[in-house]
Formats: structure tokens, sequence, C-alpha cells
């Protein structure tokens, strides 16, 4: 039975082009991922994104079995505050990515195509006493996401919103409808990410769009976070990888303490065998998913996520190759639709935010 | 306006005295999502019935199309080298291909009712 997100009506009357995503029926793209994608870069963008897994935890000791089970240090994580990190298996293998939110509770956002496997990882090792909890269903989320994100945000009576942090975390009222905001996001521009009662959901929904913002889909959100280089889970790493391999290494606190995965990753540091890199495409050239990467005739990796970038003009990708066989500015080889395409390697991210948006 | 035949690959084709012109679908536009680049083929060009005509580049993937009808490719859209999203916008107007002069009988093609009935199908 396919999952319908409490918008899942707003998106019917915004003649979205639904798909299916994770086990839910997602809006693939409203007008065109040229529009949408414009809008996150030059005003505001609204996602959608009730499918994200909600997960709490409760209890006596909830910090620290946390602490026990992801990679970055939540010791140094303050108040109202998020942390991007990742949960990993004992051999250093990423289970997940997810943000962690200590506001009222702990609480994680997870990928949706995990949210079933998180919280069966996080129960069975739960101790005594705390509880892992699935709110999915309790809560909505939407991610505004832009330049203007915050200003929007504020004319509907979110007076915080341009003073919140960098991934902090604040309560109010948006549109008259109590929130949890954070000012995160998946796209690389200013925003917030708003978490609302699902029947309170659809008139926030109207509310943004009134003042003009954007609705935006899944294909535009791939988008702006492949420019972003923000990597995504199942694509640009799995179970198989290790965060040295895909360029996360530094959400890894190996100095915090004992850790699930703390033993294989203090190897693993050591001598990653691959690396993640940025693939520009040249001409018609799209990296796309599964591509063979080569370099002079070698076989050297492959494309793990690849689309093309209105907003840059070219078809980008990343690409999970051996480490040390290529570097920034070497020409490539991928293989493109009945034929082979150039691209050149190249730092990420593709896209960086212009510095006077940031908070 | 000439009457409009479809394919079970999404193309459509529409009749104008031995000149067809040949689009993808409204279904296919918006499955393919926004259109990138497309491969075209030069005019002169001969082809059978459901051969590679040539490819359409989304965001998403890179999908060949296929001509419903044998024929010369006699002309080919160029305003989408510099528009491709004309496809997705007016694909059955603006967003037309290639016209090809139709050679031997016709094939088998889907009409409007049928298209419709395969297009729920696939939805459902």
């Amino acid at each position: 039975m396919i999952r319908k997100t409490p918008l899942h009506g707003r998106h019917l009357t915004a003649g979205a082009r639904l798909v299916e995503f994770a086990g839910w029926e997602m809006p693939q793209h409203y007008t065109s991922v040229r529009e949408e994608s414009a809008a996150v870069r030059t005003s505001a963008g609204l996602f959608d994104v009730s499918h994200m897994g909600r997960l709490a935890l409760t209890g006596e000791g909830a910090a620290e079995f946390l602490q026990s089970m992801v990679t970055g240090d939540l010791a140094r994580l303050p108040e109202n505050q998020a942390q991007y990190t990742l949960m990993c298996r004992p051999d250093g293998g990423i289970v997940d990515d997810l943000v962690v939110y200590r506001g009222r509770e702990w609480s994680v956002v997870v990928n949706a195509a995990n949210r079933q496997k998180d919280f069966a990882w996080l129960r069975e090792r739960a101790p005594a006493g705390v509880e892992v909890l699935d709110r999915t269903d309790e809560v909505a989320l939407l991610a505004l996401q832009g330049p203007s994100a915050c200003a929007l945000a504020v004319r509907l009576g979110f007076h915080q919103a341009g003073s919140l942090p960098r991934f902090g975390i604040g309560e109010g009222v948006l549109a008259g409808e109590p929130i949890v905001a954070s000012r995160t996001g998946y796209t690389g521009e200013d925003g917030l990410e708003l978490f609302v009662a699902p029947n309170a959901a659809p008139h926030l929904w109207d509310c943004l769009l009134e003042l003009g913002v954007q609705p935006c889909g899944l294909a535009a959100r791939d988008v702006c976070r492949l420019e972003a280089g923000l990597r995504l889970y199942g694509s640009d790493m799995d179970e198989e990888t290790n965060p040295y391999e895909v360029g996360l290494g530094w959400t890894v606190r190996l100095d915090k303490g004992p850790f699930c995965g703390r033993e294989a990753l203090l190897r693993l540091r050591e001598a990653p065998s691959r690396q993640l890199v940025g693939l520009r495409g040249e001409g018609q050239t799209i990296p796309r998913p599964g591509a063979a990467v080569e370099r002079e005739g070698d076989r050297v990796g492959a494309v793990t996520s690849g689309t093309y970038s209105f907003w840059l003009g070219y078809g980008i990708g990343m690409a999970s190759v051996v480490r040390g066989s290529v570097e920034v500015g070497a020409d490539v080889q991928v293989a493109s639709h009945r034929r082979s395409g150039r691209a050149t390697v190249v730092q990420l991210p593709f896209y960086r935010r212009p510095a006077a948006a940031k908070p | 306006m000439p009457k409009r035949f479809y394919t079970e690959t999404h193309e459509w084709v529409a009749l104008d005295g031995e000149v067809a012109t040949i689009g993808i679908t409204d279904y296919a536009q918006a499955k393919l999502g926004d259109v990138v680049f497309l491969d075209l083929p030069q005019p002169g060009r001969e082809l059978a019935a459901g051969e590679v005509l040539g490819a359409v580049e989304s965001v998403k993937a890179a999908s060949d199309i296929y001509t419903p009808v044998a024929g010369t490719v006699v002309e080919v859209n160029q305003d989408l080298t510099s528009a491709p999203e004309k496809v997705n916008q007016d694909p059955y107007g603006d967003g037309w291909l290639v016209k090809l002069r139709v050679a031997g009988a016709l094939p088998e093609l889907l009409d409007e009712e049928r298209y419709g009935a395969l297009i729920r199908e696939a939805e459902a």
C-alpha cells in the first residue's frame, strides 16, 4: 500500500507529476526542474519532505545511547541545535546519514528508505529505559529553501527565523500554526525545515504559496543537493562504504569515546581505498548513475549520482573512484547513452551559495 | 490539424499528405521531466518503422525514440537545440521532433482512445 503525506491533496491541486519514492507517492515536479531549482537559488522553494523518517529517543540515558550510535560528538551539541552525522555498523559501513536534533527531546531525521531499518537498528540496541519512537506519522515536514526563506517565515509570524543560527532549532508560530523549525536543508541554500502537525500542514502550504513560494518536487531536490555536493544515501554511500571513502570523515569524531563502528573506523581512516569526486560533464555529457569512469582507457570507478544542472549549465555528477587515480582537473571518459562522453574532475561542491546569504 | 496516432513506446505521429510529423507524447515528457538535449537524425536519413530515430536526454534519463513509420527525414526541429524545454511545454505542437516523407504502408498504430487506455493502465 503506497503511503501519502498530509499534503497529497495539495500536490494534486498544484498539478504535480507524482512518482513512487521509498513507498510514498511524492511529487517529482510541479512545473519543471528548471523553474523549481531556479526558485530555490533566487527566491524560495517549498518541498514536502514528510516522507522522511522522524524518530524520537526518550527516557533516562537517551543522550548517552544516541552518542554511542552516531559518529558525531553529541556532547558538544548545545540545546536547540541540530547536527548532521552518520550511524555506522561495527565494521564501519554506513547504516544511514541523519540529522540529530537536540530539542525538547532527542530526535533524528533519517532517510525515508531507511526509516524501518534505522528504527530497528536503534531499538535493538537501546538499553533498558530508553525508548525509540517512530513519530513519522505524527508530524509533517516541509522544507522552505532559498535566499528569501527566512524573510518569508518572518512575514508569516515566525519572527526568530532570521536570528536562528545555522542548524539552530526554534519553536514559534507560522501562519497561526505552532511549529518547530530548524535552519537546515538539503539544497545548499539558506532555509528552514518546518515541523508541523499533519492537519496544519495544508494551511501552512497554502499561506507560503500565496506569498509566491514555488512548490518543488523530488527532482529539483536531487539537482539542488547534487549542486551543493551533498551525498545521497543509497546512491553515493551504503552499508558497503565507510565515511572516509565518501568524503564524510569530517563527521567522525574518533576522540569522543566509544561508539558503534569506532574500532573499525580507526583502522579504515588510515587507508581508504576509494574516494568520491565531482564530475563536470563536457559538451552534452551528463554523468549517469552506474556509468563507468575511465581514465586513459583504464576503468577507475563509477558514477554514483548524476544529473543536469540548469543553474550551472552543464551535467554534474559524483563518482566513486580508486583513491588517487584522478586529480582535480583530470579528463575522464564516462559511459553515456550509446556513446562515451567527456568529463572533468572538479572540486566538490559544484555550487556554494553567495556569502551574503549566509546567516 | 491532422489526426494523431500513437505508439506503445510513447511517440506520436500526425500524417499530412505523405509527410509525417513525429514527437513524444505528453505522458512521455511528464515522465522524463525536463528535456535537456536531443539527439536527432540528419535530413536525408532513411529509417524503417520501429527503428531508433534518436534520443531524448532529460534531467532524469536518456531514452531512445523510435519512428512509428518508415520514411526519409525531411526536416528536424532546429528550435529544440536552443529551447529543448519546448518538448515539455508543447509536446504536440512546437515540441515536435522530426518530419519524415513516409515510405511504404503504414503500420498499425494506436488511436487516441487506445493510447489513453494504455496510459491509464500504466499509471494504475
